[in-house]
């Protein structure tokens, strides 16, 4: 089952083309990694999906991301990206929560969205917290600043406060780049519990957890796409000689 | 595997477990040549020569496995690498048994030879099966050395034509064992030589085998299409 679908997708910073013909899908429920060398695009690729380029100006789309089940193009001109944001979720590669309580990091959302309901947004809230495999440690200081958690926890933090509205496709912008491997690990395995309900989409500079986490695998080069594939395959015998280089550390 | 690693020392590592293993390959080949050789001649000397110097082929299977487990651990190695470094591991498995045949063989030119070798049946087709199976080995490391799957395919097919041997072997020694039945003793002990030496065959197919998979990235063990 598709989830999304890329569709000839080229991406312009003013006159630069950073994306070049990108057609591609993502899998539902399932994690594609996208990897490549600095500068390859592919978080530019990642950011497409939520029209995250649109708050500069000068950047342009072409082509189109293709949303199932109702076939809807992200990049359409009359699609609020508002709208888009609140079906797609992100997660940067630092943690950035708002300088607010546990809490209110994952309420925003809700409030946002125009949830009054006291129950539900704390019903919610607890249950992105879950999800996201912080309850246990937070449920005693929920109304604590969200700064004083361990970097790890923060990540989490940022991931239930993106699963709180009930994304279906979750992007990862280098989620765990800024932990230490306890952490990494323990966001890697939130990935792999979430695939079951939401898709996701992740960029990582390191290919190890591309290998680990990933379903799917897609290596990019200076705004091509070179190769996409099952992880596995990928990583033992890819088709194209570029991937090979990359992926053994052959590169430049 | 033409261009090189950002990382010299990743290549030296490499280069250097895959010089090894042709090395090995090299003692385990004067391994069996030695055998058949005292099989041969009846030198005693050389025979227990052979037996002595096992150790050294199991060393070196030791050594590899321990450097190829050493740069998975710090290289992690992808794609070719990866399946470089697991045909190796898998390589200097069949040579050490390969080592472990040749000091089969040379234990029973030794007991032949101890024994006197008056009733012996000719050794012709022995000395013709091993020469067959020694090219076999050659061939593959060569193919492993110059990554050529098309040399490792030809080696593949060329096992049928030692098992065929084998058998033939068998059925001459038969022949022997029933008309001169003084000769049963000995004839077993070639019978022994013999399969030590159709082993030998199976055993540089398994590695040609790996010498595909290395290339093409295919598996074409227990597979009756070949490539």
């Amino acid at each position: 089952m598709v989830k999304a679908e890329a569709k000839s997708l080229s991406f312009y910073y003013g006159d630069y083309r950073a994306l070049k013909d990108i057609s591609m899908v993502v899998h539902e429920r399932k994690v594609t990694a996208l990897i490549g060398p600095s500068g390859c695009g592919k978080s530019t690729f990642l950011r497409c999906f939520n029209r995250m380029h649109d708050l500069y100006p000068g950047n342009r789309y072409e082509g189109e991301i293709v949303l199932q089940p109702d076939n809807a193009n992200l990049l359409a001109r009359d699609i609020d990206p508002i709208e888009v944001r609140m079906r797609i979720g992100m997660v940067f590669q630092k943690p950035n929560p708002f300088p607010k309580s546990v809490f209110e990091n994952v309420a925003y959302g809700l409030r946002v969205r125009g949830e009054s309901s006291r129950r539900r947004i704390e019903e919610k809230v607890e249950q992105a917290l879950q999800d996201a495999a912080l309850w246990n440690e937070v449920k005693d200081r929920l109304h604590q600043p969200a700064y004083n958690l361990s970097g790890g926890q923060q990540q989490r933090l940022c991931i239930a406060r993106a699963l709180a509205t009930d994304p279906e496709l979750l992007l990862f912008d280098e989620p765990t780049s800024a932990l230490d491997p306890i952490a990494t690990s323990s966001i890697e395995e939130l990935m792999h519990d979430l695939k079951e309900r939401i898709t996701i989409l992740i960029v990582t500079h390191n290919m190890q957890q591309a290998a680990r986490v990933s379903d799917f695998t897609a290596y990019m080069y200076l705004g091509d796409l070179i190769e996409f594939g099952v992880t596995d395959e990928l990583f033992i015998k890819p088709k194209m000689k570029q991937t090979e280089d990359y992926i053994t550390g052959r590169f430049g | 595997m033409a261009q090189d690693h950002a990382s010299k020392q990743y290549d030296l590592d490499l280069g250097s477990i895959r010089s090894r293993v042709l090395a090995m390959g090299g003692l385990v080949e004067s391994q069996i040549r030695r055998a058949i050789d005292a099989l041969a001649s009846g030198e005693v000397a050389a025979a227990d020569e052979v037996i002595a110097s096992d150790h050294k082929v199991n060393a070196m299977e030791v050594e590899i496995d321990g450097d190829c487990s050493q740069l998975i651990v710090r290289r992690q190695p992808a794609a070719g690498d990866l399946r470089m470094i697991f045909a190796i591991m898998k390589t200097v498995t069949d040579l050490e048994r390969i080592g472990d045949e040749a000091q089969k063989i040379a234990r029973m030119a030794k007991n032949i030879h101890e024994r006197g070798a008056a009733q012996a049946p000719p050794l012709v087709e022995v000395r013709h099966a091993a020469e067959a199976a020694i090219s076999m080995l050659r061939r593959t490391l060569d193919c492993f050395a110059r990554l050529d799957a098309d040399g490792a395919a030809e080696v593949i097919r060329d096992d049928a034509g030692v098992d065929h041997e084998f058998r033939a072997i068998l059925r001459q020694l038969i022949t022997y064992m029933m008309e001169d039945p003084r000769t049963i003793s000995t004839a077993l002990e070639i019978v022994w030589i013999a399969k030590a030496i159709e082993r030998i065959g199976d055993h540089a197919k398994n590695m040609s085998e790996y010498v595909i998979y290395i290339v093409k990235g295919t598996d074409v063990r227990h597979t009756k299409v070949r490539p």
